[in-house]
């Protein structure tokens, strides 16, 4: 039991699919300009993870290792194609919003990453509980930074006005800025510079630090 | 057609302001020449699918599409995804092997990218882009050449930076992925730069 709970919990700090392994960004930050948006593609990725995870997973014995990718992209694929159309018959001004991005949940390497990783060698509900893990820690990020740029760029979060005591931070001027493109690299680098200095095991080790302590520099 | 032109490359970069194939475009650009290679491959792909894609979409999937069958109130269009990842996966097969036969230097060059570039959103994304835009036949084809180019242009400019970056002295747990992000972040501010040109 303890084993299950680690897969679940595991992957939202320790190995978090985005700050430690770069999973999966691709189609995320474009979502992040309002918390609605993101939470959307949060449940919508973590649904789509956990379902292509099991199926793959009760498969997995009889799928021909050449072909393996086609089977597991067209999977997928009919997982998102399914959501997708969920969201367009009951929430269609949320899905005009998200535009393309839920599309591109098919070709998020969280997805495949998991797939490959764990679900083509364990049994159906560890792989389960292991895509429902990967899509809070990859959840958690992107509420984050939803929540910084929609606090910060408008004042409001899920649509209600929160007080602007919280703007005071100086430097942060024109905050239409934090709508715009750059300032979600900006918020991502520093919440892993934040990650790995609680954890500094996560820590890349620099090549020229190694070269001048007399290591073999890798090539 | 110039304007839409410059617009797919800086403007509307697919990696620096929809931040799509970011996980390629932070994992391969450690390297100056690496990232040539997956820039060069990426442009190529980029080239053929969207057009191809454009063609399927409106002759055979879109509402509407089969009325030169008879099916005139046919809407495959839910059918997108599946169809515009076979056709990416399908072109990158061929490219290759037409490289390995005609261009066996730029093949091995290229070689062991080109696999990569079929589960880069930033593919798929261009494909989809042009449907949800309405993009005519010869607009999509300046788009998918355009975006190609912006994607490569800014993988070999944050390969240049972070090249220089091994040299500096970065605080330990900046390293690596999250300066990369910072610098990223100033690249998408000067891209954006070129908004009204």
């Amino acid at each position: 039991m303890t084993r299950h709970i680690e897969l679940v919990v595991r992957p939202i700090i320790d190995s978090n699919p985005i700050t430690l392994q770069i999973l999966g960004i691709c189609s995320a930050l474009a979502v992040t300009t309002s918390l609605s948006t993101a939470l959307t593609m949060c449940a919508a990725l973590t649904v789509v993870l956990m379902f292509a995870n099991g199926i793959i997973s009760l498969i997995r014995n009889h799928i021909p290792p050449a072909i393996r990718l086609i089977i597991q992209i067209t999977i997928v694929a009919s997982l998102v194609i399914v959501i997708d159309q969920i969201l367009r018959a009951y929430a269609f001004e949320l899905s005009q919003r998200l535009s393309i991005f839920v599309g591109l949940i098919v070709t998020n390497c969280i997805v495949l990453g998991r797939i490959e990783a764990f679900a083509m060698r364990n049994a159906v509900w560890p792989s389960v509980l292991d895509g429902l893990g990967n899509g809070i820690g990859y959840s958690v990020i992107l509420a984050t930074v939803a929540s910084i740029r929609e606090l910060l760029g408008t004042g409001t979060l899920l649509g209600y006005t929160i007080l602007t005591t919280v703007r005071d931070g100086g430097w942060f001027e024109p905050l239409g800025f934090m709508l715009l493109a750059p300032s979600a690299f900006f918020i991502i680098g520093l919440l892993i510079w934040l990650v790995r200095s609680l954890k500094p095991s996560q820590i890349e080790q620099s090549e020229f630090r190694d070269l001048a302590q007399g290591k073999e520099m890798r090539s | 057609m110039t304007q839409h032109f410059l617009n797919s490359i800086f403007n509307e970069n697919l990696a620096l302001s929809f931040f799509l194939g970011i996980c390629t475009f932070l994992a391969v650009s450690k390297r100056m020449e690496t990232a040539i290679g997956v820039g060069l491959a990426v442009i190529a792909i980029q080239t053929v699918t969207v057009p191809i894609n454009h063609l399927l979409y409106t002759f055979l999937l879109g509402k509407g599409a089969l009325t030169w069958a008879g099916l005139a109130d046919t809407d495959l269009s839910f059918l997108r995804l599946i169809s515009f990842i076979g056709v990416i996966a399908a072109t990158v097969q061929i490219l290759e092997m037409v490289l390995d036969r005609y261009a066996p230097a730029l093949f091995r060059a290229l070689g062991i990218f080109l696999p990569l570039i079929t589960v880069n959103c930033a593919i798929l994304g261009g494909s989809l882009f042009m449907v949800e835009r309405r993009y005519t036949l010869a607009e999509s084809t300046v788009y998918g050449f355009g975006s190609g180019i912006g994607w490569a242009l800014a993988i070999v400019g944050l390969a240049a930076i972070r090249e220089r970056l091994k040299y500096s002295d970065i605080p330990e747990a900046l390293q690596g992925l999250g300066v990369a992000f910072i610098v990223s972040g100033l690249m998408s501010m000067s891209f954006s730069a070129f908004a009204r040109m």
